[in-house]
């Protein structure tokens, strides 16, 4: 399974939940497969999806489900110990790893050859890691999303993409339609 | 009230319940008076692109969020400054310690002081530089334009602003 593959999968149970989607293909992705008020879509900002996923889980109290790409994760290291000090329970990562680059044209990651993201998620004091296959990927946001504990999920997939548009909405169109979201899930 | 109160206070009658900061010695005093605050959640960020991120979720979220660092980190972040912060509309009001102005000890942070003010003319970032302690009058003012334009916004404090702090 790739990456959109993974994505199908996890439709039926994120598409009602906050979602910040990661730079590139995921956000373009899941844009195709299920555009929703409820999906914040990055349009920039390698990264920095797991760190406005733990922002937006400390500030309010719906469930928040950052997707990350092990290339993101890479870039933004900083942000497991930082997640691991500030624990949100309403915040699931699903850090996507298929071993490289996807966006740019699949160049390998770190993360497909001696680098576990799970061992590192832990070293960093992250306290619910779970490292899944693509297959049992839906099973375990599920579970996160039943349990009321702070949750990293590691997923091992394929490294592979499909044609994908471009996301042409505006982003502050983005923002605002997402912000209306949060905040009737608050009120 | 000392300055650092004086700061945190305006930072609290703005609405700003969420802050994140990377240290430098001369915010020393302002960043311990954020932890103490009961008002504000303060998250320590290991770097400044990492803490506009947080600070973009939780203005999402329905909290006004800030940045407290240093100067050199201007160049850590423009992109994220560029392509998140001013692209999605977000206002964020950084709290920058101007290092490498007239009373620096240490010679290397001259090198970024002198790109400083520039790179935020370049990315059209409204700039204020606290210079003189009477200065943090106008701070009020500039918070709730951050909010109300939701833009960024950068108050440059040097050294001679936190003489006596």
């Amino acid at each position: 399974m790739i990456r959109s593959d993974v994505l199908k999968t996890l439709i039926p149970m994120i598409s009602d939940q906050l979602v910040v989607s990661n730079i590139g293909l995921p956000s373009q992705e899941l844009h195709l497969l299920d555009d929703q008020p409820t999906n914040f879509y990055m349009l920039g900002t390698m990264g920095l999806s797991s760190s406005i996923g733990l922002g937006l889980a400390l500030a309010q109290k719906a469930k928040v489900i950052a997707i990350d790409g092990d290339g993101s994760v890479l870039t933004n290291f900083g942000t497991l110990p930082t997640i691991a000090n500030n624990p949100a329970d309403n915040f699931i990562l699903l850090i996507i790893d298929n071993g490289s680059y996807g966006s740019t044209g699949d160049q390998p990651t770190y993360a497909g050859m001696k680098t576990s993201l799970a061992k590192v998620a832990e070293a960093c004091g992250c306290d619910n890691v779970v490292e899944c296959s693509a297959e049992d990927t839906a099973a375990a946001v599920q579970a996160a999303l039943d349990g009321d504990k702070m949750t990293i999920i590691v997923c091992k997939c394929e490294s592979g993409n499909i044609k994908v548009p471009v996301i042409d909405m505006d982003a502050p169109v983005i923002r605002h339609r997402f912000m209306a979201e949060v905040s009737r899930r608050n009120a | 009230m000392s300055i650092n109160q004086k700061i945190v206070s305006d930072f609290i009658k703005n609405k700003i319940e969420f802050v994140t900061t990377v240290p430098c010695k001369q915010l020393a005093g302002v960043i311990d008076e954020i932890e103490a605050s009961k008002e504000i959640f303060h998250i320590p960020s290991n770097k400044e692109d990492e803490g506009m991120g947080l600070c973009a979720g939780a203005y999402m979220g329905g909290k006004r969020s800030a940045i407290i660092m240093q100067n050199t980190a201007i160049g850590v972040t423009i992109n994220t400054l560029v392509t998140l912060i001013q692209y999605y509309n977000i206002p964020l009001p950084m709290l920058i310690s101007y290092r490498g102005e007239i009373g620096e000890p240490v010679a290397c942070q001259v090198e970024m002081a002198v790109h400083t003010k520039a790179l935020l003319n370049q990315l059209n970032i409204p700039t204020y530089h606290f210079h003189k302690q009477s200065d943090a009058d106008e701070l009020d003012a500039i918070l709730n334009h951050s909010f109300m334009a939701k833009k960024p916004v950068a108050i440059l404090t040097d050294a001679s602003f936190w003489q006596g702090a």
